[in-house]
């Protein structure tokens, strides 16, 4: 349990945690090194990624594995040239099974292999011990997926991600309820997770400070079902609006409690509980909620990304465009500074401006991007989908809902509700 | 007062589950002096079952009336838990029954691994939305629309429970295999000498309870409209609190503990954080009316001590009567 609990710290699903033993797969070795020939005109630049390629999310592993090798390929294609060198990118990949501890062991396999930088990982328990790894073998890594805050809190030049971070998240929540849902008096509770218990920390912060009355602030924890004896404190007060920090597990069957006790408030989530799992563990009393993801809707990618992509892999699952991004961010660096070498291309990469498939790119000193959307989606029919992006605090409604084949949840509908074997 | 209704409801809901979840604990232990970890382990299989039967029925569109459906479904797990229960204790405790009284509690917490984990592979480690068959009624029950609501699957379950109670006091207390029960409890021995055969009622102790946990867990199932191959630890831990809280090997003691239990923890849940709002004290210290003045809800412990609460309760209650509530003192129990 406890390394899901950690996992939910990045993983927008806990739906994600699916089927026990599904997907075993092999994390595939690189092709044939060719760098024992080297022809004068072509170099051999290795790029590197890590994920969970086997267990409970090997699945959005995959999709970020798919991610990089439709970067590296189509770079491939391009025959860059380095130096006046033809580069010839060759592409690493390891199976982190989103064990904390592998992650610094995979790290240090890489920086004895010579790559030139990282695309990975996915979790962000995972990824901030690694990055110690990378930093000391003056590595860059980008991860498109790890949005805890400390990952980028640790001082490390090497260090950069693609995706918003959790205390970007709060405060987009939070905005939204402020702004658009006009909530006067918001009751909070959270499921006593680091993940649960940060986020409403900051929304209730940013609810505190643009005025908005906080009526009751409950706890939980992760495992419960009853979810009554605080839902009952919090009919007494009367919100406007509840704000639930926690997953899917526990937020579906705390909303259908709620409305068994006649609460009407609306409720709101974090990215734990913006899956479609929410509608079969919530029933009909999910219908009307509102969440939040970091980044931008999977469908909002750019147009090109998306048709190369459903043509090699099938649908993006979630964070591929963000780890295309990377891997891309990665190679436009070394062309900027028309070298692979780490050491020379590093700065390049972190003053760079990349129009990439989630937008444009720019990293701040700590190396998080600028100015990261966040999205807001609302439960509409069982699916969730984006009513609002929300960048440096402003709102941008969306009209219309993008391509209704669109699954805005993270998770595939995860086969959950039906027995398996 | 709605609200303090409101609570008591959910309560005495919560707390007629953990009864008949005690009422298995309590009866083995009353008759072979074993606390039987692997019992919230029943309660989930039983869950889990019913929710295989019922999503089978409705998912193939019979236009059966949904209560039938959640009755088939308890059809199916009742005796799947029974067999469940006489298989525990025919495999694992009965060889241990001479065996010193370490072994087999330490048997019991295998066990519960074990079911947990099988329960794992086969109904996968998500947790499973529980279908929605019977449409939840809320009843008004003050008059007031805005007031405390009891629903039509609350009333359901108090009802069930008080009904499995009271025919399990019938049996023990007015059949045949009762009184073979309770001299079994008293003493193997001499009721082996009276022509009892012991190893049947005992298994036959176990495989009631099983079946009353069976129950439990669909209540349980259709109540949360959630089922998780985990939950039957935490329930089991309180329901074995609530047979202790009651005087463990009493009958009548595991339902007023596991009642008991279900309302201190509604309603600590409810007014702790009210009770220790240190904002009451704001007139005293200056430095509290400062803190009060940006936060109101300043308290000492919030609903994050729900259970806390619940098990300090069940220390206070042994410290001054170690043998529980209705548990009469006997030295040689725990």
């Amino acid at each position: 349990m406890n390394i899901t609990r950690k996992l939910g710290l990045t993983l927008v699903a806990a739906a994600a945690v699916t089927l026990y033993g599904c997907g075993k797969e092999e994390p595939k070795k690189a092709e044939a090194p060719k760098a024992a020939a080297p022809v004068e005109e072509t170099i051999t630049v290795k790029i590197a990624h890590a994920g969970p390629l086997t267990g409970g999310i090997a699945h959005l592993g995959k999709d970020n594995e798919n991610g990089v090798r439709l970067a590296v390929d189509e770079a491939n294609a391009r025959k860059i040239k380095l130096g006046g060198k033809t580069v010839k990118f060759e592409m690493l990949t390891e199976d982190d099974q989103a064990d904390p501890k592998l992650g610094p062991t995979i790290a240090q396999k890489f920086a004895d292999a010579k790559v030139a930088g990282v695309v990975g990982h996915l979790n962000s328990g995972v990824t901030i011990p690694a990055s110690a790894v990378y930093n000391q073998a003056g590595i860059p890594m980008i991860s498109g997926s790890a949005t805890n805050p400390k990952l980028t809190e640790q001082g490390f030049k090497v260090v950069f991600r693609t995706v918003g971070r959790d205390d970007q998240q709060g405060p987009a929540v939070a905005a939204y309820i402020a702004g658009e849902l006009k909530a006067k008096k918001v009751a909070i509770a959270d499921d006593a997770t680091a993940y649960g218990e940060g986020l409403a920390n900051e929304v209730e912060k940013t609810l505190k400070a643009s005025g908005v009355n906080i009526v009751a602030r409950e706890k939980t924890n992760d495992k419960a079902t009853d979810f009554k004896a605080i839902l009952t404190k919090i009919k007494g007060k009367n919100p406007d609006a509840i704000f639930y920090g926690g997953m899917d597990a526990t937020g579906g069957p705390m909303i259908k409690q709620a409305r068994e006790l006649g609460i009407k408030a609306t409720f709101t989530f974090g990215d734990g509980a913006c899956t479609a799992e929410m509608t079969k563990l919530g029933g009909p009393a999910s219908e009307g909620l509102i969440c939040s993801q970091p980044g931008i809707p999977t469908q909002m990618a750019s147009k090109s990304f998306q048709d190369a992509f459903k043509a090699k892999y099938g649908e993006v699952k979630q964070y591929a465009p963000f780890f295309y991004d990377g891997a891309n961010l990665l190679i436009a660096a070394m062309q900027k500074a028309d070298s692979a070498d780490p050491a020379k291309y590093l700065p390049a990469l972190a003053s760079i401006s990349y129009e990439g498939a989630t937008g444009k790119i720019e990293f701040d000193a700590k190396g998080d991007r600028k100015g990261a959307e966040m999205t807001i989606f609302q439960m509409k029919k069982g699916i969730v989908e984006p009513v609002a992006i929300i960048k440096d605090g402003k709102t941008t409604k969306l009209d219309g809902a993008p391509a209704a084949a669109a699954p805005a949840a993270p998770a595939p509908a995860a086969p959950a509700a039906a027995p398996k074997k | 007062m709605d609200i303090f209704l409101q609570q008591l409801v959910n309560g005495l809901t919560l707390g007629s589950v953990y009864a008949v979840v005690a009422l298995g604990y309590t009866m083995v232990y009353g008759i072979i002096q074993l606390i039987n970890f692997a019992h919230g382990e029943v309660v989930m299989i039983g869950a889990m079952v019913a929710f295989t039967v019922i999503t089978t029925i409705s998912g193939a569109n019979t236009g059966l009336p949904p209560l039938a459906i959640v009755l088939a479904g308890v059809l199916v797990a009742v005796p799947a838990c029974m067999a469940v229960g006489y298989t525990l204790e025919r495999v694992a405790y009965r060889p241990l029954r001479k065996a010193p009284r370490l072994a087999p509690l330490i048997t019991a917490i295998g066990l519960s691994i074990i079911l947990q984990h099988l329960a794992m592979i086969i109904w996968s480690r998500n947790p499973i939305p529980f279908p929605q068959i019977v449409t939840v009624t809320p009843y008004h029950f003050t008059g007031n629309p805005d007031g405390a609501t009891i629903t039509n699957v609350q009333v359901a379950i108090i009802a069930t429970s008080i009904l499995m109670m009271a025919g399990l006091l019938g049996l023990v207390y007015r059949t045949k295999l009762g009184i073979a029960m309770r001299a079994t409890s008293q003493n193997q021995e001499v009721a082996g000498l009276m022509g009892i055969n012991i190893n049947n009622v005992i298994a036959l102790t176990f495989v009631i309870g099983a079946a009353l946990a069976a129950v439990a867990g669909v209540m349980v199932g259709t109540y949360y409209g959630i089922a998780q191959y985990q939950m039957g630890f935490m329930l089991g831990l309180k329901a074995f609190s609530a047979a202790v809280l009651g005087g463990i090997g009493n009958l009548g003691g595991a339902m007023l503990g596991g009642l008991l239990l279900g309302v201190i923890e509604a309603l600590g849940a409810g007014y702790v954080g009210e009770i220790t709002n240190l904002c009451q004290l704001a007139s005293w210290s200056d430095a509290i009316a400062a803190r009060c003045a940006t936060d109101p809800n300043l308290t000492l412990f919030g609903s994050n001590y729900q259970d806390v609460f619940a098990f300090m309760v069940l220390i206070a209650v042994l410290v001054f009567r170690p043998s529980g509530l209705l548990g009469e003192r006997v030295s040689d129990r725990a």
